[in-house]
C-alpha cells in the first residue's frame, strides 16, 4: 500500500440524502475512499449512482449528511462556507459537462478570472498553451467549438495549479473525436504535474486510461479495479 | 390612479359648486356703487336682459371677538328684514335669520363661527363706520357668494381673522347712513341675454352714482378663486396622467418584450402543434390586458380613496354645504380604455415579433451572443476596471438597445421624481420670493376713504412703528386692443421699500416717473410691450380714461398688478396727495399694543397682518398642492423601483449560471455580488443625467399648465431638486441591490450548473 503522506483526500462512511417532501433519496450510502497524489482516477457508474454527488462533496461544493472528508490534515466535514470557498479557490479545479464559461469574456479573460484570485498561478497564456489553445487567446466562447470551450474550461481549472482536478462528465457533451482530444489534454496535464485528477463518466472505455477505476452503484463503492495496462487516451475508441 | 384621483376631485368640486350655485340663486352680475336711491332699482329692472335684481347695503367692518387679540376684518352684507334674499340665498346651518326689527342680530359665516367656536346667541363687538356696536349671532350660514372667503389682501382664507356677517337691511342702512339707498347690486340674466350689453347698460346707468363697474362672476373673488383651483385641478388631471401613462406604456412594453423573450420556445412549440398566430396573439394580448386590469382596479381603489381624502382637505377652504364623491363613470371608462390601449401598444410589438417568427427559427435558442470590447476598455480606465467591471460593461454593451431601454425607463421615473420635487421646492421658493422680497411690510392698513397724507405722521407715533410707507389703490380696467383686464392701479413711493418692485436679479428698482410697471404675466396677457400705450379706465370717482405708457415689466410670482408712482396716480385722479392705506414695519415686541392702538383708529377699515397671511398661504399649499406632490413623488419612487427591480431580476436570471460558476471557482458571494451591484449602479448612474433632462421637460410642462394670473410657479432648478431625483434613483437602486443580494445568497450553485445551458 502507498504511504499515508501521499493521500490527498480521504472519506469515511460518507452519506448524503436529499429530502424531497415526504421522500428521502439516499444518493450516497457510506463511501470510504482515498485519493492519492498525482493519480488519475476514473469514477464509473450508471446514471443516478451518486457520482456527481460524491464529486461535489469532494470538491467542497456540497456537504455530506454524515461521515467525514479530510483534505490532508484539514477536516472538510465541519468547515464553514467561507473555509470551503477558500478550499475551492486554492486547491480544487472543476470541469463540468457544460463548459460554464463566462460568455462576455475572452478565453484569456476567462482564465484570468481564476489567476486573479489564486496564490501561485500559471499565467493565463501558459495555461491556455498547455491545452493547445495558444492561438485562441482573444476569442470569445461563442467563437470557439465545443471541444475548444471545454479545453478553455480545463485551462481555467488548472491555472491555479490545483491539488485536485475534478471533472464531471467532461466529454458528455462532445462527439467521440473531440472527447478524446479533451482526454488527451487531461492525460498530458496529469503526466506533467502532481495534480490528482478524477474523471466522472458512465463510459467504461474511459476507465482504460486510469490508474484506478472506482465503480459506483446505488451510492456505494462497488469495487476498485486497476487496469492491467493503462492505455493512452489516443488509443481509446467508442 | 392619478387620473382617477385628479378627475374625481375635479368632478366633486365642480358638481358641488354647480349644485350650490343653482339651489341658492347665485347672481351672475355684481356691481358696487357709492350710493344710489332705492328707486333706481325699478328702472334697472326694466333694462333688457335683466331677470332678477336685488339691491343691498354692504361694507367693511372690524370686529373683536372675546379671547382673541388679533384684529378681525369682515364684511357686513344686508338681507331683506327678516327674510332670505332673492339672490345669493343663505344656507342656514344653525339658528335663524335676524328677526325683522332687531338691530343687533346678525348671521355669521360658518367658517368664522367654527374658527372661534361661536354659536347662535353669542356676541361680537363691531366697529361699523367708526361706531362700536355689540352684535348678537342669530344664526350661522353658508353663501354661494362666499364659498371662498379671503380678505381683500389675503391670498387664502384665514377664518379666524375674516368674517362675513349678514344683517337686516334697515339696521345696516341706518348704521352706514344709507337710508333709502343702496351700494351693492346683484342680478341674474334672462336666458340668452347679452351679458356685455347688460353690463354696459348698467355701467352707464350707475356711473353718476359712483359705480365702479359691473362685474361678472369671473371677477367675483370667491367664484374666481374656485375657478382657478379647478383650472389647476384640470391641469393636473391632464398633464400628470398623460406623463404617467406614457411612462407606463413604455414600461409595459419592456416587461412584455422580456417576458415573451423567455417564452420564445413555448410559442414556437405551440405553433408547431398548429396554433394560429392570431390565437397566440390573442393569448398574449389577453395576458397584457389582465395585468392592466389588475393594475387598473388597484389604481381606481387607491385613486378614489385619496381623492376623498384630498377633497376633505379642500373642503376646509371651500365651504360647500355637501360634497359627494361618485367616481365619474366617464373617468372610469376613460382610464380603463387608456390603460388597455397602452397595454396593447406596449405589448403589441413584442407579441408580434414572437408570433411572426417561423416555428423552426423560434425553436432555436436566440442567436449566439456576440461580445465586443467596449470603448471604455480601450481608454486609460481599463486598469481600474477589473474582471467584474469588464463583465458588467460587456453585458450591457452587448445589447445596447435593451440597455438604452432600461436606462430610459429609469430616467423617466427619475424625471417624474424630479417633477414632484420641483413642485414642492418651487412653491416654497415662490412664497419666499413673494413674502421675503416683495411683501416686506409687517402690517397693511387700509383706510375707509382716501385720506390726506398727514395721517402718516399720526401712524409714525404709534408704539412699535418703525417704518411707514403710504400707498393708494384705485380699481381700474386695463385695455389693449380687444383685451381688457380688471385690476387695480397701485400707487407707490418713488423707491418703494416695503413693497419693492424687484427685477429678475432680485434688486429693487425705482419706479419710473411716468408710466406703468406691469407684472410680466399681465403684460403678456394684454399683449403689450415696454413703450406701448395702455388705455386705463379708472373705476372710482369720476370714471376717467387715460393712456399710460408701459415703462417696464416685472416678474412677480403671485398675482398680477399695475404699479405707478403715487403722485402720478393722484394726478390721474385729480386729487391732492391722498393715500388709501399704509404699510408698516413694526417692532415685534410691541405687536399687541400696536394692534390695539390701530383698532382704536376710526379711519382704519382693515388691518392685515402679513406673517399671518403667509402662514395661511403656506398651510393651504401644504395641505393641497403639496399633498398631491407627495403622493406623486411616492408614485414616481415606486415606478423607479419597479423599473430597476424588473431590470435587475431579469439580468439576474440571465446570468445565474455565470454567478454560480464564479462561486464554484472559489469567488466569495461578496465578490460575485459586485457584478450584480455594479450593473445596477451603472444603469442608475447612466439614467441620472437623462432623468434630469426628462424632469426639466416635465417641469416646464407643468409650470406652463399651472400659470395663471393668481400665481406662476417659477421654473427654477435648485441642487435639491436634482438631488432628490438622483437620491430617489439611488435609494431605489440600493433597495433593489439588497433584494438581489438576498437572491444571490440563496442561489444554489450546484443545481444551476447541472442544468444544460
Ligand atoms: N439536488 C438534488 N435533490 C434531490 N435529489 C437529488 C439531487 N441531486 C441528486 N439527486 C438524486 O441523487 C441521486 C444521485 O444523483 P447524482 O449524484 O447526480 O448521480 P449521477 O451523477 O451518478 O448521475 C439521484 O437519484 C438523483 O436523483
Ligand atoms: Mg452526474
Amino acid at each position: 500500500m502507498e504511504n499515508d503522506r501521499d493521500v490527498v483526500l480521504a472519506t469515511r462512511g460518507l452519506t448524503r440524502h436529499y429530502r424531497m417532501g415526504e421522500v428521502t433519496i439516499q444518493a450516497l450510502r457510506g463511501v470510504d475512499l482515498e485519493l492519492h497524489r498525482s493519480e488519475l482516477i476514473v469514477m464509473l457508474g450508471a446514471s443516478g449512482s451518486g457520482k456527481s454527488t460524491l464529486l461535489n462533496i469532494l470538491g467542497g461544493l456540497d456537504r455530506a449528511s454524515s461521515g467525514t472528508v479530510h483534505y490532508g490534515d484539514s477536516d472538510l466535514t465541519h468547515a464553514s462556507q467561507r473555509q470551503l470557498t477558500t478550499y475551492r479557490r486554492h486547491h480544487v479545479g472543476f470541469v463540468f459537462q457544460f463548459y460554464n464559461l463566462i460568455a462576455s469574456l475572452t478565453a484569456r479573460e476567462n482564465v484570468a478570472m481564476v489567476t486573479d484570485i489564486s496564490r501561485d498561478p500559471l499565467t493565463p497564456e501558459a495555461a491556455l498553451s498547455r491545452v493547445g489553445l495558444e492561438g485562441r487567446l482573444d476569442h470569445f466562447p461563442s467563437q470557439l467549438s465545443g471541444g475548444e470551450q471545454q479545453r478553455v474550461a480545463i485551462a481555467r481549472a488548472i491555472a491555479k495549479r490545483p491539488s485536485l482536478l475534478l471533472c464531471d462528465e467532461p466529454t458528455g457533451a462532445l462527439d467521440s473525436h473531440t472527447g478524446i482530444r479533451v482526454l488527451e489534454v487531461i492525460e498530458t496535464l496529469n503526466r506533467e504535474s502532481d495534480t490528482t485528477m478524477a474523471i466522472i463518466t458512465h463510459n467504461a472505455v474511459i476507465g482504460e486510461m486510469a490508474d484506478r477505476v472506482i465503480h459506483l452503484r446505488d451510492g456505494r463503492v462497488e469495487g476498485i479495479t486497476v487496469p492491467t495496462r493503462r492505455r493512452r487516451a489516443s488509443e481509446l475508441q467508442w | 390612479m392619478t387620473l382617477i384621483l385628479a378627475v374625481t376631485m375635479l368632478d366633486a368640486l365642480t358638481r358641488a359648486q354647480a349644485r350650490f350655485y343653482a339651489s341658492h340663486h347665485f347672481a351672475e352680475v355684481f356691481a358696487d356703487i357709492t350710493r344710489a336711491p332705492l328707486s333706481l332699482v325699478g328702472r334697472l329692472q326694466r333694462l333688457p336682459g335683466v331677470n332678477l335684481i336685488e339691491a343691498r347695503v354692504g361694507g367693511p367692518v372690524r370686529l373683536t371677538v372675546s379671547d382673541f387679540t388679533d384684529p378681525v376684518r369682515g364684511q357686513l352684507v344686508s338681507i331683506p328684514d327678516g327674510r332670505q334674499p332673492t339672490l345669493n340665498r343663505l344656507h342656514l346651518l344653525a339658528g335663524q335669520l335676524p328677526m325683522a326689527g332687531r338691530e343687533d342680530q346678525v348671521v355669521a359665516s360658518d367658517a368664522f363661527a367654527a374658527a372661534h367656536g361661536l354659536v347662535p346667541g353669542d356676541h361680537v363687538e363691531a366697529i361699523i363706520d367708526g361706531r362700536r356696536t355689540r352684535l348678537t349671532l342669530s344664526g350661522i350660514a353658508l353663501s354661494p357668494e362666499f364659498l371662498y372667503q379671503a380678505g381683500p389682501t389675503d391670498l387664502v382664507p384665514d377664518y379666524r381673522r375674516y368674517a362675513i356677517l349678514w344683517m337686516n337691511q334697515t339696521s345696516l342702512a341706518d348704521a352706514y347712513g344709507m337710508e333709502g339707498a343702496f351700494n351693492q347690486l346683484s342680478l341674474t340674466l334672462q336666458a340668452g341675454a347679452d351679458r356685455e350689453g347688460v353690463i354696459d347698460a348698467l355701467d352707464v346707468a350707475l356711473a353718476r352714482y359712483g359705480g365702479t363697474g359691473a362685474r361678472t362672476r369671473h371677477d367675483q373673488p370667491s367664484h374666481r378663486f374656485l375657478e382657478e383651483e379647478l383650472d389647476q385641478q384640470r391641469a393636473q388631471a391632464t398633464i400628470l396622467p398623460t406623463v404617467f401613462l406614457l411612462v407606463s406604456v413604455f414600461l409595459l412594453h419592456v416587461v412584455m418584450t422580456r417576458l415573451i423573450g423567455t417564452q420564445r420556445r413555448q410559442i414556437a412549440l405551440l405553433k408547431a402543434f398548429g396554433y394560429r398566430d392570431s390565437e397566440l396573439a390573442r393569448h398574449y394580448a389577453g395576458l397584457a390586458l389582465l395585468i392592466v386590469l389588475l393594475g387598473w382596479a388597484l389604481g381606481v381603489g387607491l385613486g378614489a380613496w385619496s381623492a376623498r381624502w384630498m377633497a376633505g382637505l379642500y373642503a376646509e377652504y371651500f365651504r360647500f354645504p355637501e360634497m359627494r364623491f361618485p367616481i365619474p363613470l366617464w373617468a372610469l371608462g376613460l382610464s380603463l380604455l387608456l390603460a388597455g390601449l397602452s397595454a396593447l401598444a406596449g405589448a403589441g410589438r413584442a407579441v408580434w415579433q414572437a408570433v411572426s417568427a417561423p416555428p423552426a427559427e423560434a425553436m432555436r435558442p436566440p442567436a449566439p451572443r456576440r461580445f465586443r470590447r467596449t470603448w471604455l476598455e480601450r481608454s486609460p480606465l481599463r486598469h481600474a476596471l477589473g474582471s467584474e467591471g469588464r463583465i458588467v460593461l460587456r453585458h450591457l454593451g452587448r445589447q445596447p438597445a435593451k440597455t438604452a431601454l432600461s436606462v430610459t425607463g429609469i430616467a423617466l421615473s427619475a424625471g417624474l421624481l424630479m417633477m414632484g420635487a420641483w413642485q414642492i421646492e418651487a412653491l416654497d421658493r415662490m412664497l419666499d420670493r413673494q413674502y421675503r422680497e416683495i411683501l416686506r411690510m409687517d402690517i397693511e392698513l387700509t383706510f375707509n376713504n382716501p385720506t390726506p397724507q398727514r395721517a402718516l405722521g399720526e401712524l409714525r407715533h404709534l408704539p412699535g412703528v418703525l417704518v411707514v410707507e403710504p400707498w393708494r389703490r384705485v380699481p381700474a380696467t386695463l385695455i389693449h386692443g380687444h383685451r381688457q383686464y380688471r385690476t387695480a392701479l397701485l400707487g407707490l413711493e418713488a423707491i418703494p421699500r416695503l413693497r419693492p418692485i424687484v427685477d429678475a436679479a432680485g434688486t429693487a428698482r425705482p419706479l419710473p416717473a411716468e408710466g406703468l410697471v406691469l407684472t410680466r404675466y399681465l403684460g403678456e396677457w394684454l399683449g403689450v410691450e415696454v413703450g406701448d400705450l395702455l388705455e386705463v379706465a379708472i373705476m372710482e370717482g369720476h370714471r376717467r380714461h387715460a393712456s399710460l405708457p408701459v415703462a417696464a415689466l416685472v416678474d412677480e410670482p403671485v398675482g398680477v398688478g399695475a404699479y405707478l408712482r403715487r403722485e402720478r396716480l393722484n394726478r390721474l385722479m385729480r386729487e391732492g396727495p391722498a393715500i388709501g392705506g399704509a404699510w408698516l414695519l413694526i417692532d415685534a415686541d410691541h405687536r399687541e399694543a400696536l394692534i390695539t392702538a390701530l383698532d382704536e383708529l376710526p379711519a382704519v377699515a382693515s388691518i392685515g397682518v402679513m406673517d399671518e397671511a403667509e402662514r395661511g398661504v403656506r398651510r393651504y399649499l401644504d395641505e393641497t398642492l403639496q399633498v398631491f406632490a407627495l403622493v406623486f413623488v411616492s408614485l414616481a419612487g415606486s415606478i423607479a423601483f419597479g423599473v430597476i427591480y424588473n431590470n435587475a431580476r431579469i439580468s439576474f436570471a440571465e446570468r445565474a449560471r455565470e454567478l454560480a460558476t464564479l462561486l464554484v471557482l472559489g469567488y466569495t458571494r461578496a465578490e460575485v455580488s459586485r457584478i450584480l451591484l455594479g450593473e445596477i449602479a451603472l444603469l442608475g448612474a447612466l439614467a441620472i443625467l437623462p432623468g434630469w433632462a426628462f424632469g426639466a421637460g416635465f417641469c416646464a410642462l407643468l409650470s406652463e399648465g399651472f400659470s395663471s394670473d393668481l400665481f406662476r410657479i417659477p421654473l427654477l432648478f435648485t441642487p435639491r431638486i436634482f438631488g432628490l431625483s438622483a437620491l430617489g434613483v439611488i435609494l431605489a437602486s440600493g433597495l433593489v441591490g439588497l433584494l438581489m443580494l438576498r437572491r444571490l445568497w440563496r442561489l444554489d450553485q450546484v443545481a444551476v450548473l447541472k442544468a444544460p445551458e
